[in-house]
């Protein structure tokens, strides 16, 4: 390992984490706007030119503020809460293909801090995870809404997973592969994964809905009932901890919608760039493409929270169990004679 | 954590003692106020919960009770006004309204017809805000929180028109005995035709965005059901009654201010549930659109005030110069006006309900007693038993649906 290397892959990883964190500190900025751009408002429009200070003065805020601790028998626990939210939301970024590569000096970068063989089951793991940091927090609070919050964080995430996995299952049965790498090479020129499993992506947009916790699904905040839900509790920068890892969340789930069903990186007339424009604008119009895929879903996201009204519990369980779960069961089967037939 | 929050000897405390699972698992206590999001003021429901279901409910009233009935004994008639708008404080010209058409009852007032009709109008734009207010919050307790912004631009509209009525918004005291206080300015009519032009089209929208929408639709439908006996049982009006499936409508029944010379329908709902009761508002701000319509065609020229120079204020240029309109000015603003011994109800249709006005009068100068029929007083009742058995998202849908204000409730 030589040291080029190390230093090619901290600034990948660097890079990677910067990027993440500034997607998600301008999502909140976004929302707002979007919200606004929706209910006929301006949205904030001090701090900056547009608001677009915004962000950093909510972050200078929420530092500012008075750091609250209920009377909680377990202090450890409440500070762990927040801390594996927001960490589970940055390690996924790990895994994405960013791009694909570009010449530097000679050198051949790969745009991802790491190419792993298992990524999907990464993602999983990882997202699998990040459900502790909700039920510790909600959990710690010592606050029957929050516990409530938690409760209902806990039994929706178990559930989604169980339908987001088996959507995966049908488009991996396609792809053969868990690298995202691949999954995304395998769809260059307009091979999107979306025209081949239709049914898969809507499931997996839904429980992608679910494991973020927006809206229809942001049971475990909701205002109007639980007053914040799990981080009623939480103030100061431990509350935006929450809240920051819930849009760095909506933004890795954006880029595994965007790589898993439509490309990527990639897009039409991809392979006539390299061949005479050259590999490297080739590459970085790869980036733009998949952040401009992105940023579409993360408006989708808005436009969805900004529209429709929430599920009660109990609703939301049957949806996940009784109509998502046996819809991909069913996708699962149809793929498989699909793929006996044409393959 | 029961402890903290009641005493052993609560009924609560004690069923859950007894209801104990071996697991160590038991009933909960969900303290829903004082002060919580969804209750849009502050009265407290202490539920008995099994998890997410609500097993009972306690609710409290009076957090905000400030003895209206109380203050109106020792105030002359006229400055009672001010305290009905604090009542139901999203339709407050309504209130004032109703307190005026009493004392004009126990008076014996003939109010003009141009007043009745500008009273008319002014009553519709009320309710207009307060079905507005009632099914868009309703939206944001379900999650939508678009729907309110959208249509609440609406509300400043209506109170904008207030402004050029009266100088007031929120807490309007609009009008006097006998009539308005001033004639209306040109610049109120051409808002008032203004609203008439652009808020059907957001207000259609706004039904479009909830009504056929899946998730809205499973929220509210079969959610907080009365039945149309129960309904009457409770004393239930306005909406709340009419979305059970009986149309009574105090302005049908027994109409005030010229009510019946114009026409419309009542709507009515069939299960009484949460849904029915959002469609019914929505329906009748239709119904109000077209009152109001209907009030600006026809409205007659004349005088704004009834002739009552012993209750209306004169113009203050007179009072200067004339020595009867000081004499009257003098005795008005004291309170010492000529009243009747009487006692006299009088109803109009508030914007969530019957709101009634019972007043005995022993010809002094104040109310002998005064009683204001607040109908989420009376709703209040029939919470309890429309959230049991219920989750709890429920409850917090029933509560905002029902259209309880607690300026009202605790009067």
């Amino acid at each position: 390992m030589d040291s080029a290397f190390i230093i090619e892959k901290s600034v990948v990883i660097v890079t990677v984490f910067a990027i993440t964190m500034i997607m998600a500190m301008y999502s909140t900025w976004a929302e707002r706007k979007v919200a606004a751009f929706l209910q006929d408002r301006v949205g904030p429009n001090r701090a900056g030119w547009g608001g677009l200070l915004q962000p950093l003065a909510d972050g200078m805020k929420l530092f500012a503020k008075e750091e609250f601790e209920p009377n909680t028998p377990n202090k450890f626990l409440f500070f762990v809460g927040p801390a594996i939210a927001m960490s589970t939301a940055l390690m996924t970024s790990a895994v994405i293909p960013w791009g694909d590569q570009l010449e530097i000096f000679g050198r051949t970068v790969e745009l991802q801090a790491t190419d792993v063989d298992v990524a999907l089951l990464y993602i999983f793991g990882v997202v699998s995870v990040g459900v502790y940091g909700i039920m510790i927090g909600g959990w710690a609070s010592n606050n029957k809404f929050s516990l409530m919050g938690a409760v209902r964080a806990a039994s929706q995430m178990v559930s989604y997973e169980v339908a987001m996995g088996l959507s995966m299952i049908a488009l991996l049965m396609m792809t053969g592969t868990l690298s995202l790498k691949e999954i995304s090479e395998q769809q260059a020129g307009m091979n999107w994964n979306v025209f081949y499993q239709p049914v898969g992506f809507l499931i997996f947009l839904i429980c992608a809905f679910a494991e973020t916790n927006r809206t229809p699904f942001d049971l475990a905040e909701c205002e109007s009932e639980l007053i914040g839900g799990y981080h009623t509790e939480y103030s100061s920068m431990k509350m935006g901890f929450y809240l920051f890892a819930e849009y760095a969340n909506m933004f890795i789930s954006s880029a595994i919608l965007a790589i898993l069903y439509f490309g990527g990186y990639n897009y039409p007339g991809m392979q006539w760039m390299i061949d005479n424009v050259g590999v490297n604008t080739a590459n970085l119009l790869g980036i733009g493409v998949l952040f401009i895929k992105i940023c579409f879903f993360i408006f989708f996201y808005m436009w969805v929270r900004w529209t429709i009204p929430r599920f009660r519990y109990d609703q939301l369980m049957n949806l996940g169990w009784k109509i998502l779960i046996p819809l991909s069961i069913v996708n699962i089967v149809i793929t498989g004679i699909c793929i006996l037939a044409f393959k | 954590m029961s402890d903290l929050l009641l005493s052993p000897e609560h009924r609560y405390a004690k069923i859950i003692e007894q209801t104990r699972n071996e697991d160590g698992s038991e009933l909960s206590i969900l303290n829903l106020g004082p002060t919580h999001p969804a209750t849009h003021g502050i009265f407290q429901n202490i539920l008995l919960m099994d998890g997410e279901r609500i097993l009972d409910a306690e609710p409290t009233v009076g957090y905000i009770h400030r003895a209206f009935e109380k203050i109106a004994e020792n105030r002359p008639f006229y400055q009672i006004n001010v305290l009905t708008d604090r009542m139901n404080y999203c339709s407050s010209p309504i209130n004032n309204m109703a307190w005026w058409m009493t004392v004009e009852k126990l008076l014996n007032i003939e109010v003009p017809k141009r007043a009745q009709y500008l009273r008319v109008i002014v009553m519709e734009l009320a309710r207009i805000t307060d079905h507005l207010i009632c099914n868009s919050i309703l939206g944001v307790d379900t999650g939508a929180y678009t729907g309110f912004l959208y249509v609440f631009q609406f509300r400043e509209k209506v109170y904008e028109i207030y402004e050029e009525i009266c100088g007031a918004r929120l807490t309007t005291n609009m009008g006097r005995i006998g009539g308005f206080e001033r004639e209306w300015s040109d610049e109120a009519f051409k808002k008032l035709n203004t609203f008439l032009e652009e808020f059907p089209v957001a207000w259609k929208e706004f039904e479009n965005l909830f009504e056929r929408n899946r998730i809205f639709i499973d929220r509210t439908v079969n959610v907080g059901p009365i039945s149309a006996e129960k309904a009457m049982q409770y004393g239930l009006t306005g909406p709340n009654l009419r979305a059970a499936g009986i149309d009574y409508d105090v302005r049908k029944a027994a109409p005030y201010s010229s009510y019946d010379d114009f026409e419309f329908d009542i709507p009515v709902g069939k299960s009484g549930d949460t849904y029915d009761r959002f469609c019914v508002r929505n329906a009748e701000v239709w119904e109000s659109l077209s009152i109001i319509k209907q009030a600006l065609a026809k409205l007659p020229e004349g005088p704004i005030h009834a002739d009552v120079p012993d209750y209306y204020l004169p113009p203050k240029e007179d009072v200067y110069t004339n020595m009867e309109s000081l004499i009257y000015h003098f005795k008005i603003v004291m309170g010492e006006v000529p009243v009747p011994v009487d006692e006299i109800y009088h109803a109009v249709e508030g914007g969530n309900g019957e709101l009634g006005f019972y007043l005995i009068s022993d010809g002094s100068r104040t109310p002998y007693r005064l009683k204001f029929r607040r109908p989420c007083y009376i709703y209040y009742q029939a919470y309890t038993e429309m959230i049991k058995g219920g989750m709890l998202s429920d409850a917090i849908v029933i509560l905002s649906s029902l259209n309880v204000i607690a300026g009202e409730l605790d009067a």
